[in-house]
């Protein structure tokens, strides 16, 4: 017997991913609705502009003179949304990896920071007056990815040789990062100086002459961010489903996730393939940061000893969300930029803010550490649904 | 040195409160990787009330009376208002934990991941900026205990004891040593806490022998939830002059690495707590650190950066736990949802 369409093991994480999107919409709406209405400023209209914003706010194109809410399509938050999704799905890729061969990577923020600064580095300190520009944007790409994997590989050497948890492991390296870039930038030379009225930043990379490509997605979405780094994420998250679902090494990092010990039995190198999974995972969180990074026209604040980068946190409701398939992931971050675009629009139009989007962003999260329930739940739904057909003597075989 | 002494110990202590907040919960079977949410939490309920309290002004005649036995009261109200909420806060955890058996890792993050969203959130509502203060005044003038309170002049000293654990503290350090030995004690030392540790142990066996599991999870996050939320109030109170801005820097997750540091031991977390907050403490005023007395400021004059000295206790926990862990046992059956039907 064929399983039908609504049976199989991908519908069902699509649709589990689905019910927590909408219910964390739903929370994120109730909370707006809650203070609006306590609050006599704003009252219920005020918090009905909010809900549509938290779902429409891609769409939004500002106020009329009039003061209602306009929505029709915008090129310019369309393009920054698939920009800041690059990033995104980095990082998601990064978490996801880690997910399926059993550790769980919220070392991504560390990795990310260090794959900021040697991009940074390498493209702001090599002359491109003497070599190509393309050639240096090149360099600082695996360069990034390159200090990411070894910052990386450390929670993994930690955790495969000493028996550290790899998530105390990945939070002291974060904290070691931020610190770390903050003291490189510090005693650097690449503290942008030429706008004094900016404080605290490095330099653009165009500074250098070294940026993305645009291959014209900018004619396409006027006046974004957008570059080609969104296809360069894209092609690596299809590249990382190739290896992770096709390759000998995708098969033992997945028998390792499974059960180390059961791997090791079998001959797979669990020790090694922890160390390797960790690096790997490393240099896509890093690889994210120069796609970012590496824009042109993005700038980097270094006195961030007392933060960690969003953009390596989100990897982990972004992998979540999309059931640590890799191509899922390229969704999941669209969808998660989005939400920070309408946290934006939230912030600019309304008396509402942008934290509105992060709550939401937790929900989902929430929801997924019991995604395994609902999946149960929806079969469970599946086959009531299947057996009252059948006692109702219907008999529509494969009417779905 | 009386700073010194004084500084670690602000450090050391919610660190230390925190660590056995994840001691309960690990020991009745609960990774609560939560301990930062529940903080950040904790700390914003607890300046919230604070304030709310201040602008209701029921303690404004005491404040202006200087009669600070009664604002010490305060003080211990708002510290059980934000325990109160932690442990509701940390509901959600065990909620997802223990009746829908969700992964305990994801659920924690989730849950640090809601704390500050939620907290910035109604924070920007309310002031206007990413910060809640104070009504009126600040931490040092309505909490701070300080010598002119006892008696002594201006120019008096209170010698060595007294400017140590007396001059310029706030009751709630000491309030939190409190709790940490009465909590453990009734961790080692009565029937509750003996069945608690028997559900993060073997829960199965604990179950065969009539003791709710449910139950004791429950009790064992809430408490978790409850020590966490104080805790991450007492730190702002006393490291950021009781201000929220929905961020404890990381001090949840370094209290997990003095849980596993500690070896999910009430004296070892202590020491490893005094040990951190020592480090905390030269990071935050290495520049200003005159051990002897003499006017030198001797790590200053060893010139290293001051990242150097902020890096330092992560890395020492790094160190530290690369040399104990194999030797660390954590609770059995943590992070395992409790199912009756696998024996």
């Amino acid at each position: 017997m064929k399983t039908s369409f609504w049976d199989k093991e991908g519908t069902k994480s699509v649709l589990a991913s689905l019910i927590a999107i909408i219910v964390g919409m739903l929370a994120g709406s109730i909370i707006i609705l809650i203070v609006g209405l306590s609050n006599s400023s704003m009252g219920l209209s005020g918090a009905w502009e909010g809900i549509r914003l938290v779902i429409g706010g891609l769409f939004s194109t500002g106020r009329t003179a009039s003061g209602s809410l306009t929505f029709g399509f915008n090129p310019t938050t369309f393009g920054n949304m698939l920009f800041r999704a690059t990033p995104l799905i980095m990082t998601g890729l990064s978490v996801a990896l880690g997910n399926k061969s059993g550790l769980f990577n919220i070392g991504a923020p560390g990795q990310y920071l260090a794959g900021t600064t040697a991009s940074l580095y390498i493209a702001l300190s090599i002359p491109t007056t003497s070599v190509p520009a393309w050639l240096v944007w090149l360099l600082a790409f695996l360069g990034g990815m390159l200090a990411g994997a070894c910052w990386g590989a450390i929670p993994g050497l930690l955790k495969a040789y000493l028996n550290i948890n790899e998530v105390l492991a990945c939070i002291m390296t974060n904290w070691i990062a931020a610190n770390l870039t903050t003291w490189l930038f510090d005693i650097g030379n690449l503290k942008n100086v030429a706008e004094g009225t900016k404080t605290s930043y490095v330099y653009k990379t165009t500074f250098n002459g070294v940026a993305t490509s645009k291959l014209g997605l900018d004619k396409l979405f006027r006046g974004s961010q957008i570059n080609g780094g969104i296809l360069i994420a894209i092609l690596i998250a299809v590249v990382v489903y190739i290896m992770l679902s096709k390759t000998t090494l995708g098969y033992e990092l997945k028998a390792c996730g499974a059960n180390r010990y059961a791997a090791r039995y079998a001959g797979i190198k669990d020790k090694r393939n922890i160390v390797l999974t960790m690096a790997m995972a490393g240099a896509l969180a890093a690889a994210g940061a120069a796609l970012y990074n590496l824009a042109g026209n993005t700038e980097f604040f270094w006195n961030t000893y007392q933060s960690l980068p969003a953009e390596g946190f989100n990897g982990i409701p972004v992998a979540l969300l999309a059931v640590n398939n890799p191509i899922g992931v390229v969704f999941a971050a669209i969808f998660m930029s989005m939400l920070s675009i309408c946290g934006q629009q939230l912030t600019n139009l309304t008396a509402f803010n942008e934290y509105i989007t992060n709550v939401i962003i937790a929900v989902i999260v929430y929801l997924a550490a019991f995604m395994l329930v609902i999946k149960l739940w929806i079969t469970k739904l599946r086959k009531q649904r299947g057996n009252r057909r059948v006692a109702g003597g219907e008999g529509k075989e494969g009417a779905k | 040195m009386a700073f010194l002494i004084r500084q670690t110990l602000v450090y050391a202590v919610p660190l230390m409160l925190v660590a056995l907040a994840g001691v309960y919960a690990e020991r009745s079977g609960i990774i609560n990787l939560a301990l930062e949410g529940i903080m950040i939490f904790g700390a914003f309920m607890g300046v919230l009330f604070v304030r709310t309290v201040q602008q209701w002004g029921w303690f404004a005649e005491a404040y202006a009376a200087k009669h600070y036995l009664t604002l010490q009261g305060f003080l211990l109200m708002s510290m059980v208002f934000a325990a109160v909420c932690g442990a509701v806060f940390s509901t959600l955890l065990a909620f997802a934990a223990i009746n829908l058996k969700a992964d305990q890792t994801i659920g924690g993050t989730a849950l640090n991941l809601l704390a500050p969203a939620l907290v910035l959130f109604f924070i920007r509502i309310i002031a206007n900026q990413n910060t809640l203060n104070m009504y009126e005044g600040d931490a040092a003038s309505w909490f701070m205990l300080k010598k002119a309170m006892f008696g002594y002049g201006r120019k008096e000293e209170m010698g060595f004891l007294g400017s140590t654990f007396v001059d310029k503290v706030y009751v709630a350090t000491y309030i939190c040593i409190l709790v940490f030995v009465i909590m453990s004690v009734i961790m080692y030392k009565t029937r509750f806490g003996l069945r608690l540790r028997s559900c993060g142990e073997n829960p199965q066996a604990a179950d065969s022998l009539g003791i709710n599991v449910v139950k004791m999870r429950y009790s064992g996050t809430i408490i978790s939830g409850a020590l966490a939320g104080m805790g991450g109030f007492v730190y702002v109170l006393t490291t950021a002059n009781c201000s929220a801005n929905g961020d404890v820097a990381g001090f949840g997750f370094l209290a997990l690495a003095v849980m596993i540091f500690g070896n999910w031991k009430p004296l070892n977390i202590s020491l490893a707590a005094l040990l951190f907050g020592l480090f905390k403490c030269i990071a935050a005023s290495y520049s200003t650190l005159d051990v002897n007395g003499d006017g030198v400021y001797y790590l200053k004059e060893l010139g290293l950066n001051a990242n150097l000295y902020r890096m330092l206790p992560y890395v020492i926990t790094l160190v530290v736990l690369a040399f104990t862990s194999k030797s660390s046992r954590a609770p059995k059956a943590e992070g395992i949802p409790y199912d009756k039907g696998s024996r």
